[in-house]
C-alpha cells in the first residue's frame, strides 16, 4: 500500500470512523434504535441519523475553524467532540 | 407476532454490492483525504503538511467566487425549473397519440451528451451564424455571450432549463398520473376551482417525485462542467467559471494535487449537506401529513 502514500493521520482518522460505525452496528443489535425528538429542531431522529449529524457538523466545525483561526486545530476537535456526544445524547 | 430476526445469514447477499462500492467509492475518497493532508511531489517524496491545504483553500478568494457563482446558478436552475416542470407535466395530455408524442419531444434534451449541448448552444447563440445570437441582434438587441458576463449568464441558464426541465416535466408527468380518478371526481362534486385541485390533491401528491426532482437537478447543477466549459469556457473573464472548472484547473491544470483534493471534500460536503437539507425537510413535510 506504499504507492498510496497512507498517512498516520489518515489512517489513525478512518480507523476513528470505522470503530464509530462497528460500535453502532453491536449497539444496535443489542438494543434497536426507537425515534425521539431531542434538541435538533423539527425532526425527530434514531440512533443513526444523531451520528450522521453528529459527523458532519463535527466536519463543519473543523472547516470554519480553519476559516477563521490561525489556533491549533486540537480547539475545533475538542468543539468537535463535544457537539458530537451532545447530539446523540440529547439531539 | 414475532419480529425478532432470527438468521441474519442473509446480510452476507449484501457483500458482493459492499466490496464494489468501497473498491470505487469509499477507498477512492478515503485516497482523497490523504492527499489533502499531503505535499506530494512523486511516487517517493510525499510530505504531511496537515491542514495547510484547508486554510489556503478557505481563504482562496477565487474559490469564494466559484462558490458564490455555484450557489446563485443552482438557486436560478431550480426555481426556474422545477415551476416550469410542473407546468409543462400539468399542460401535457393524459392519453392518445398525443401523449406519447409529448413524451418523446421531452426525452430528447435528456438523451443527448453534456458536451454535444454546450456545442449546439454554442453555435446556436453566435451573433454572427447562430440563429438565437443572429435573430436577437436582428431585433435590436446586444446580445454577445462571448463578451458580456449577463449575456453568457442568460445563454447557460437558457442551455440547462432546455436541457433539464424534460426531467422535472417527465417525473411530475408520472407522478400526475399515479393520481387516482376518484380524488378529482370528489374535487368536482365539491366545485373545486383548478388551483385548489392542484394545491389540495396535485401537489401534495407529487412531493415524493419532487423529492426526487429537487435532489437530482440541485446536485447535477451544483456540478456542472462540461456543458458551460465548452459553451463560454468559464469566461468572460471568470463570470461563468463554476467550482467544478475552478477544481479541474487546480488538479489538472497546476496539477496541485493537495489543495485539489482538500477543494474537492469541501465540495462534497457541500453537497452532502444540502442534499439531506431538502430530503430531511420534504421528508419530514411528507411525514407530518
Amino acid at each position: 500500500m506504499g504507492w498510496m502514500a497512507w498517512s498516520t493521520v489518515t489512517t489513525t482518522f478512518f480507523i476513528g470512523i470505522a470503530i464509530i460505525l462497528i460500535c453502532m452496528t453491536i449497539w444496535e443489535i443489542k438494543s434497536p434504535t426507537v425515534e425521539r425528538k431531542g434538541f435538533l429542531p423539527i425532526i425527530a431522529t434514531t440512533r443513526g441519523d444523531r451520528v450522521f449529524i453528529g459527523l458532519l457538523g463535527s466536519a463543519y466545525i473543523h472547516l470554519i475553524f480553519l476559516a477563521v483561526s490561525e489556533h491549533s486545530i486540537w480547539i475545533a476537535f475538542g468543539i468537535s467532540v463535544v457537539w458530537f456526544f451532545s447530539v446523540l445524547r440529547w439531539g | 407476532m414475532n419480529l425478532k430476526v432470527k438468521n441474519n445469514k442473509a446480510w452476507f447477499l449484501v457483500l458482493p454490492v459492499l466490496a464494489l462500492v468501497a473498491f470505487s467509492a469509499v477507498i477512492p475518497l478515503m485516497t482523497v483525504v490523504n492527499y489533502s493532508v499531503q505535499d506530494i511531489f512523486d511516487q517517493n517524496s510525499a510530505y504531511f503538511v496537515g491542514t495547510e491545504w484547508y486554510r489556503e483553500v478557505l481563504n482562496d478568494p477565487r474559490l469564494q467566487d466559484s462558490l458564490i457563482r455555484q450557489f446563485t446558478f443552482s438557486a436560478a436552475v431550480l426555481l426556474i425549473e422545477i415551476p416550469l416542470g410542473i407546468l409543462i407535466a400539468l399542460m401535457m395530455p393524459t392519453r392518445g397519440k398525443m401523449a406519447s408524442f409529448c413524451l418523446v419531444v421531452l426525452a430528447m434534451p435528456l438523451l443527448i451528451p453534456w458536451n454535444v449541448v454546450g456545442t449546439i448552444w454554442q453555435i446556436f447563440g453566435r451573433a454572427d451564424i447562430g440563429l438565437m445570437g443572429a435573430f436577437l441582434n436582428g431585433i435590436g438587441v446586444d446580445y454577445n455571450y462571448a463578451s458580456n458576463p449577463t449575456d453568457a449568464w442568460f445563454t447557460v441558464l437558457l442551455m440547462d432549463v432546455w436541457h433539464w426541465t424534460s426531467l422535472v416535466a417527465l417525473l411530475c408527468y408520472s407522478g400526475l398520473r399515479s393520481i387516482p380518478n376518484a380524488y378529482y371526481q370528489a374535487a368536482k362534486i365539491d366545485q373545486a376551482s383548478a388551483w385548489a385541485i392542484f394545491r389540495y390533491i396535485q401537489l401534495p401528491k407529487l412531493q415524493s417525485v419532487l423529492v426526487i426532482g429537487v435532489l437530482l437537478r440541485f446536485m447535477d447543477s451544483f456540478m456542472i462542467y462540461a456543458e458551460p466549459f465548452v459553451l463560454t469556457g468559464g469566461g468572460p473573464g471568470n463570470s461563468t467559471t463554476f467550482l467544478s472548472q475552478t477544481l479541474t484547473k487546480m488538479a489538472i491544470g497546476q496539477f496541485d494535487l493537495g489543495p485539489a483534493a482538500a477543494f474537492s471534500l469541501i465540495y462534497f460536503l457541500i453537497v452532502l449537506l444540502v442534499s439531506w437539507l431538502f430530503f430531511t425537510t420534504i421528508t419530514h413535510l411528507d411525514n407530518k401529513k
